[in-house]
């Protein structure tokens, strides 16, 4: 029998070395809320096949030792395909863990027990949590674990880690794991794979992590990252490895990867026999009853409207937006702290100058800190309640295949509704969850139409604010908003190389969130965001001050005023486009004060709202596009961006003029 | 009967004419010149009329043209299915390929695509009698997973893709020869149920699956 221990780093717990374990698993089968538990960190968890795309690590105490727990992106197989799996299985073969973990979901026990061979099969120190138990026994499903343990030779818990429920066991499976404990069993394939396994296992020579066997396996599945392992590995010997996996390969071109799957599915048939004892009824759930609502275009587009009509537009725009930025912005600050911190920094610093810096027309505290605060953190925050809330149930699936026809026509599969979406909250955070798509060229598109014609949670608010008192102009900036990216959109599907994007997609389990979750999910995302837009917007005050004291910000508002006159708006307007460089929510703040001033008519005031949301990302979507895209692509997104910004402002501008709307 | 080739396109295209709404065909509408001998051949077998110089079917001729219009979809099929020649050139093919699927021929062809109902390009094939015949008993063959009704249940037969990345990713799914699937909607997009986990595709991956009654 192969031991698992020989590759493992031998440090016992409490000799001062910390040990790892790798917790691996299917998408969406509770790795990060384990995490959550195990290391009392916080790592966005999600009710969205995916989400974790990169490794989370936290440090944790278990029994009195020292561990670091390691949350790796969900992967369906060794044999890796995506980029997650990739980075997943990066893990086991380089970190080599103490421990892993395979996590699945009890529901699908046969399904995903072939992952858990696979690992055994690799004499990996396997842990097996059968999660969720709670909502498998719910369905009426018994799962004899003991049964399961026998057959599996490794320990086997049953837990429902959202609930809290097996936690114990884990961490004592994990404290007390010891590789000559178990007994793993050797899972047979049929003769002629053992042979062909056992022919190449016996050619190599290298010292591996992971078991020859099982890479014997992998380099007939032409794995290219294990092939080139291996290759360096055997050095001179590795011709004659590589000559007898091309002719295996050859022998079984027909269909190794169908054989090698049903051989597994076989293997796992007879492990849960009498393991796996489904009802013969099925239960329909009441939440069963409400995805198949939501997945029927008949009642399903309805639906999605009255989400979009409550959630957004009654609880983000009207409470967020509204309500509580009056609240904050116009009781709060404009009423009592900013005359207050006037009045205090007046009496401590005596410069004028520097005055001006914290409290002055473009100061830190009376622009950058009303901004943030007042204004752009209520919308944020209620768009974040609103997105967490939603993603926690489990609609997003069901939103993506509901949308996968029309998304296609754009070049993007149904899976891109989701950054769309986190778009309208902030477009940063949406550029970077492109990575979750498929493909480069989805990536791009989806990063075009983020930067150009999805309109973020802050500015959306301000821009509602700005154009509310005249709903011809709020008509005109949406119907040019959803022009640009159905355009857009259209043209970028046909004009770019490369595949049609494919949609596939699991569908988890609709869920009432849980409260504690949708709260602490919320106060991260704000967390990030505000470590994000604060100092760009401190920043922003201290250039903008340091422009106007020394005189450079009227040059580049001079500099602009051609610009600004050939979409026809007054040269004031430069200063929003300048803030607008900053954020562009920023941006729409500033055109709020000239509207307060009387400075623009309806017309202008629409083509500056349409021209600015188009217009540059703000600089933090920027630079994100850059670390996401490389600095060619972004750039070339940024040229076009600003482009088609100043192009459909001096159009619109003109068409506004002929016609006469909006007079 | 053998008809020329020229013969058997003109009645293609007069049923194509008649499909689309048309009672007859304007000869030069199509390549073949009106003095064509193929016109005297199927007048002489009494397939078709010409009333001022339109194209018309006689009602033995229907027949004949429905024949000819089944071989040719037939052929159709073949190239893109089986021999996976698409575009212009499976077109290109399909004309040539045509001619040789009588006497029988298109029956086993039928049969061996499972009695397709339409062309690649949308269009109706008319059944023939293997067709009549598999339906009389019942056999649904093995059809993509496009061809099930929501609510159908069946089990998966193997999958045809070329991409062995998407054959792996949805064998990972758990679409795997002799699984149980349960198509629960057709519409926007495939949702199928497999053990107790469901999954959304689209319809390129969806024709990919093909699964048995």
């Amino acid at each position: 029998m192969a031991t698992c221990c020989g590759k493992q780093s031998k440090a016992p717990a409490n000799s001062g070395g910390t040990k790892r374990v790798a917790l691996v698993g299917n998408p969406n089968v509770g790795k990060s809320v384990l995490f959550n538990a195990l290391t009392g960190a916080y790592v966005t968890v999600s009710n969205y096949p995916g989400t974790s795309v990169e490794v989370s690590r936290g440090n944790a105490v278990i029994e009195g030792g020292q561990w670091q727990v390691i949350d790796t992106p969900g992967m369906y197989s060794i044999h890796t395909i995506t980029e997650e799996e990739r980075v997943a299985r990066e893990i086991l073969l380089h970190e080599a863990p103490d421990v892993v973990v395979h996590v699945l979901d009890a529901r699908n026990l046969e399904r995903m027990l072939a992952m858990t061979i696979q690992l055994v099969e690799a004499e990996l120190p396997v842990v097996l949590v059968v999660n969720i138990m709670d909502e498998a026994e719910r369905m009426g499903l018994k799962i004899d674990l003991d049964l399961l343990r026998e057959r599996l030779g490794i320990p086997v818990i049953g837990a429902a880690t959202a609930r809290k429920r097996g936690l114990d066991d884990i961490r004592s499976a994990i404290a007390g794991y010891r590789c000559d404990a178990g007994n793993p069993r050797r899972f047979a394939y049929s003769r002629l794979l053992e042979h062909d396994i056992n022919e190449l296992a016996g050619l190599m020579e290298g010292e591996y992590v992971i078991s020859r066997r099982t890479l014997a396996l992998l380099l007939l599945q032409q794995d290219e990252e294990i092939t080139s392992q291996v290759a360096h590995r055997e050095g001179e010997g590795y011709p004659v490895i590589a000559e007898k996996v091309r002719e295996i390969a050859f022998q079984r071109r027909e269909s190794f990867h169908l054989d090698l799957s049903l051989e597994r599915k076989e293997i796992v048939r007879r492990m849960v026999q009498d393991v796996f004892v489904a009802p013969r009824e099925r239960v329909t759930t009441w939440a069963e009853r409400f995805s198949r609502l939501s997945m029927q275009p008949l009642t399903g587009i309805p639906l999605l409207c009255i989400v979009l009509y409550f959630g957004l537009y009654q609880f983000v725009g009207v409470f967020g937006a509204g309500t509580v930025v009056d609240l904050l912005e116009g009781k709060f600050f404009e009423e009592l702290f900013n005359p207050w911190i006037t009045g205090v920094v007046k009496a401590v610093i005596p410069w004028e100058i520097i005055q001006e810096l914290f409290v002055g027309e473009y100061g830190i505290i009376t622009l950058g800190i009303r901004y943030a605060v007042g204004i752009i953190l209520p919308i944020v925050a209620t768009f974040f309640v609103f997105f967490s809330f939603l993603e926690d149930t489990g609609y997003f699936p069901r939103l993506a295949l509901l949308v996968d026809r029309v998304f296609k026509r754009f070049g993007m599969s149904g899976r891109a509704v989701i950054p769309m979406v986190l778009g309208f909250g902030c477009d940063t955070m949406a550029t970077m969850v492109t990575r979750t798509l498929e493909t480069v060229r989805e990536r791009i598109i989806a990063t075009v139409l983020l930067s150009l014609a999805i309109p973020c949670s802050a500015q959306i608010g301000v821009i509602l604010a700005l154009l509310s008192k005249a709903p011809g102009a709020l008509a005109v900036w949406g119907v040019s908003m959803l022009l640009l990216f159905v355009v857009v959109g259209f043209l970028a599907a046909r004009l770019l190389p490369g595949e049609p994007p494919m949609f596939y997609m699991e569908l988890p389990p609709m869920r009432l969130p849980q409260f504690s979750n949708v709260v602490t999910k919320t106060y991260t995302r704000m967390q990030w965001y505000f470590l994000e837009i604060l100092p760009l917007f401190i920043l922003a005050s201290v250039l903008l001050w340091l422009g106007k004291i020394t005189g450079f910000f009227e040059k580049l508002v001079d500099a602009m005023t051609p610009v600004m006159a050939f979409i026809g708006l007054p040269r004031e307007t430069a200063v929003a486009f300048i803030f607008g460089f900053f954020r562009r929510d920023y941006g729409a703040a500033g055109l709020y004060d000239l509207q307060s001033k009387g400075l623009l008519d309806a017309r202008q005031l629409t083509v500056a709202a349409v021209t600015l949301t188009l217009f540059i990302p703000c600089v933090a979507q920027f630079l994100i596009m850059k670390k996401e895209r490389g600095w060619k692509v972004s750039t070339a997104i940024g040229v076009f961006v600003s482009l088609v910004a100043f192009g459909s402002g001096w159009a619109l501008n003109k068409l506004l003029l002929v016609t006469g709307l909006l007079v | 009967m053998k008809l020329s080739e020229k013969a058997e396109e003109i009645l293609e295209a007069l049923w194509i004419a008649e499909e689309e709404g048309g009672a007859f065909l304007d000869p030069e509408k199509i390549s073949i010149p009106a003095d064509d001998p193929a016109f005297t051949e199927l007048t002489g077998h009494a397939l078709i009329e010409l009333r001022q110089g339109m194209v018309y079917f006689r009602p033995e001729g229907r027949e004949e043209g429905r024949m000819t219009i089944r071989r040719h979809r037939l052929a159709e099929r073949l190239m893109m299915d089986v021999l996976n020649i698409r575009g212009e050139a499976g077109d290109y093919k399909a004309c040539q390929f045509e001619h040789l699927l009588n006497e029988g021929v298109d029956a086993k062809v039928c049969t061996m695509l499972n009695h397709p109902a339409t062309c690649p390009h949308g269009k109706p094939i008319p059944p023939g009698e293997c067709c009549a015949e598999a339906r009389a008993l019942g056999d649904l063959g093995v059809v993509p997973l496009t061809e099930f009704k929501s609510g159908q249940e069946g089990e998966i037969a193997y999958i045809q893709t070329e991409d062995s990345k998407k054959m792996q990713k949805l064998m990972a799914m758990g679409v795997l020869p002799g699984n149980r699937i349960l198509l629960m909607q057709a519409f926007p997009s495939y949702i199928f149920r497999v053990g107790f986990s469901e999954f959304a595709i689209d319809t390129n991956l969806a024709r990919e699956i093909f699964v048995r009654k």
